[in-house]
């Protein structure tokens, strides 16, 4: 039973990453779009195409947080008491960034936009960063078992913390470039799907390096995960490069439609390959999914509620999703053309 | 160099108990703001939208649709903040999460199905005005009403089992070997504290939205547009506030059953006795004597239980060793919370008592000006009740965290430096508070100034297409 609840947590996490991920891939994409004038067209497609469903998408993450510490409760102990400093800022990372995208969409000020946009976009940057900093420190082995706290600093500031918080940054990028072409082509601007084509070939390229640096470093720093990689991950590794180098052949011919699924699944199956490098152990080498596991009862009752999920909640997803994705949900902003026209007067 | 960082640390190596328990109270005290309007007003919207389209009523139209947009605003910032709550959970209180995650947690794995729900819809029922039909996007609100519902109490089952832990076996050292997941969720306190906070957030959500409009009538628009608003809300708290009465009363019987400790502190009653008068405000010194406030004779007794009336005995703080229940401070701050809770609470049931009477005796809502500025004032009345509200169940329960089983002392964080933490959050805090009700009202401002509906197009009406969009987006950049 321990077992399944490991892969429902690993879905959670590949679907927050694919989902939730490509929302603050946005944001990055938000970030370095240019100044108010350059950067309004990228920034219309970025807030139409995750308005309607970043909130949802962000409930991933509250759910990874309740399997965790309910039937992993000592090491979810274990976690927060080590890495409580990236957990902190990326939750303050969280607030930022939520607020801050619901303000942006109903002020018309340029100067408060701008604002807004800055604390936005910024965070979208710290809170992957954070998140991939925290799976490096779990994935080498900087945790110790018994809701014991291991060093705070060098848990999260170590090699493989930096290259996975960077790689983490690089993929959700990437995964929101490459969404972002079809929500710019649904939104009918040829120049926004080039303008997201090209960033998306070069965040894969990115990714690639990225990913490659990350594995000299897991060889030096995280042994038990490198040797998962090349034989209880090495199929899904396998299946990630292909992936990817699919999609980007993809993204090249003028990505057509299977280049977003590519990219979901290059990036799925990269996580998943963590999850099955470093298995049986939640905490390598520290504390093994069964041994970390809550008694059967509670086992139950998340599996019962992953059911439920699975019946009510799904079909609730793939409705938005489809919604969204036939242009039923189009953006509801608060600006009339009255109220824009003096805050858009240059000086 | 090194002296200089060994002071800093040791500067930030202070207690983190306090610190812990000032963080958690301080992010919940913000957060359950919040709740009270992601419970209710997408009810509230909902009966607006109802009256919209089945009585053609363009005003209820356009304040369904309003309130839905600042429900994207509010919504929003209770998520993030809710999400605060998660890390906190780990950050703040890893030993509790760590021993009791298991049976603590249970209530949250469906909570989480319901939050699920509640965003998925949320985000159909804010974007779908303009490209669904209406009774399909009616109908894709009402999802977001139950799992509001169901939402909050599995939350408060979580609150409620702390209060009453039960649904687990433990082994000889203490350790959760077994646990029944219904008994955890269907723990003792949880039916009547569920009760309590979801009538709770029909009060206060209803009240406050309430009290927005009463400020503009005030203020002269006397508009049907604003006595609809009002009158929607208005009527949602005055329905909730009697049955909230009542339940409060039931869930206080509970306390005195189940935490005596926590019905002592309430009361202020030092020493077990019978015919415990009911003491308004008043003192409790550190010797166990009580002083000030006004004392209603044999009125604690009776209200306990009525069927023996004031010769029911209570029992005192005495009854319990100094460690295991709360200090004299703390029994302070219940005790005052407690009053504050119970009269707030009275005066917003006597306006509800006004305002019924005039539904009933005149057809329509009061016209007294007294009643409007009284209105004004319910919705920060009501966050004040349910602010002390909380202050006492919580409070109350000091020192336990898990009644009788942890302490809240040994369930929280060793890390010397999250006052660090503390400090930001507020600062975010504080600063995340006055921005949102900034950009509320800007909103706000913005609607009345545009009149009727503030996009290029109705809801319910056809759409502008995609092209013009993009055109009238490209003038407004070339201008």
């Amino acid at each position: 039973m321990s077992t399944t609840i490991a892969v429902v947590l690993m879905l959670a996490v590949v679907a927050y990453a694919v989902f939730g991920g490509a929302d603050y891939g946005a944001g990055f994409w938000d970030l370095i779009a240019g100044g108010p004038d350059r950067g309004s067209r990228p920034r219309r497609v970025i807030e139409r195409a995750i308005g309607p469903v970043w909130e949802a998408n962000h409930v991933w993450l509250i759910f990874i947080f309740v399997v965790m510490w309910t039937a992993f409760p000592e090491a979810y102990a274990s976690i927060t008491l080590t890495l409580y400093v990236p957990l902190a800022i990326a939750a303050l990372g969280i607030v930022l960034r939520g607020t801050s995208f619901a303000f942006r969409k109903v002020v018309v000020s340029t100067r408060y936009r701008r604002m807004f946009g800055a604390g936005f976009a910024s965070s979208s940057v710290l809170v992957p960063y954070c998140m991939g900093a925290i799976a490096g420190g779990i994935a080498s082995g900087e945790v110790p078992a018994g809701g014991e706290a291991g060093d705070p600093v060098d848990s999260w500031i170590n090699p493989t913390s930096v290259v996975s918080g960077v790689l983490a940054v690089a993929v959700v990028a990437y995964l929101a470039a490459v969404y972002l072409v079809w929500d710019a082509r649904r939104q009918g601007d040829a120049d926004m799907v080039e303008y997201f084509r090209r960033r998306a070939m070069v965040a894969a390229v990115v990714v690639a390096a990225a990913s490659t640096v990350g594995l000299l470093v897991l060889r030096a720093d995280a042994s038990y995960v490198f040797d998962g990689l090349k034989s209880r991950g090495l199929a899904l590794v396998i299946v990630s490069v292909g992936c990817g180098a699919g999609a980007l052949v993809l993204l090249v011919r003028g990505a057509p439609r299977g280049a977003r699924l590519l990219a979901m699944l290059a990036v799925a199956s990269l996580i998943a390959s963590w999850g099955a490098a470093q298995w049986p152990y939640l905490l390598p080498e520290s504390l093994t999914v069964s041994d970390a596991a809550a008694p059967t009862g509670t086992l139950q009752a998340v599996l019962a509620a992953v059911l439920l999920a699975i019946l009510f909640v799904l079909p609730g997803f793939v409705l938005l999703f489809v919604l969204d994705q036939r242009d039923l949900l189009p953006e509801e902003g608060v600006e009339d053309a009255g109220d824009r026209a003096p805050d858009n007067l240059p000086g | 160099m090194s002296a200089t960082l060994n002071e800093l640390v040791a500067i930030a190596d202070v207690d983190p108990v306090p610190w812990a328990r000032a963080q958690m109270a301080f992010t919940l005290a913000c957060h359950i703001i919040l709740v009270p309007l992601g419970v209710s007003w997408a009810l509230m919207t909902l009966i607006a939208n109802y009256r919209a389209i089945r009585h053609d009523d363009r005003d209820a139209l356009v304040l369904a649709q309003r309130w839905s947009k600042y429900m994207a605003v509010t919504f929003a910032v209770g998520a993030v903040t809710g999400t605060v709550l998660s890390f906190e959970f780990g950050l703040l209180w890893p030993k509790f999460m760590g021993r009791w995650g298991e049976a603590f947690g249970v209530p949250f794995a469906f909570e989480g199905l319901f939050f699920f729900t509640e965003a998925i819809f949320l985000a159909i029922y804010i974007f779908g005005w303009r490209r669904l039909k209406p009774w399909t996007h009616f109908w894709t609100g009402v999802p977001i009403v139950l799992a509001g519902i169901f939402g909050s109490a599995s939350v408060v089952a979580a609150n409620a089992w702390m209060n009453s832990p039960s649904g687990f076996t433990l082994d000889s050292n203490g350790n959760v070997i077994d646990v029944d997941p219904v008994g955890v969720i269907f723990n003792d306190a949880m039916p009547l504290q569920a009760a309590h906070m979801i009538l709770a957030a029909y009060v206060v959500g209803g009240f406050l939205v309430a009290s927005v409009y009463a400020t503009g009538m005030l203020r002269g628009r006397q508009d049907r547009y604003h006595r609809l608003g009002f009158v929607i809300a208005f009527t949602v708290a005055a329905v909730a506030t009697p049955i909230q009465m009542g339940v409060g009363d039931a869930l206080a019987r509970w306390v005195f059953n189940n935490q005596p400790a926590k019905f002592a502190a309430i009361e202020m009653v030092p020493e077990t006795s019978k015919d415990v008068p009911e003491t308004l405000l008043g003192h409790l010194n550190e010797d166990g004597t009580v002083s000030g406030g006004i004392k209603i004779p044999g009125l604690a007794s009776w209200l306990s239980d009525p069927s023996t009336g004031s010769s029911t005995t209570v029992q005192g703080l005495n009854e319990f060793p100094a460690d295991e229940r709360p200090t004299t401070r703390q029994v302070n701050v219940v005790h005052l919370a407690w009053d504050v809770m119970i009269g707030l609470g009275t005066l917003l049931f006597l306006l509800s008592v006004w305002y019924a009477a005039s539904w009933i005796f005149r057809r329509r809502m009061p016209a007294s000006k007294w009643f409007l500025r009284a209105a004004a004032c319910s919705g920060v009345l009501a966050i004040i009740t349910m602010e002390a509200g909380w202050v006492v169940a919580e409070v109350g329960r000091q020192p336990w965290i898990v009644y009788h089983h942890m302490k809240v002392e040994d369930a929280a964080t060793a890390n010397t430096g999250i006052w660090i933490m503390f400090i930001v959050v507020v600062i975010l805090y504080l600063a995340l508070a006055v921005t949102t009700i900034l950009v509320l009202r800007a909103m706000s401002r913005r609607f009345r100034r545009s009149g009727g509906f503030t996009d290029h197009d109705t809801p319910y009406g056809p759409s502008e297409s995609l092209e013009d969009a993009e055109v009238k987006a490209g003038e407004k950049t070339v201008r």
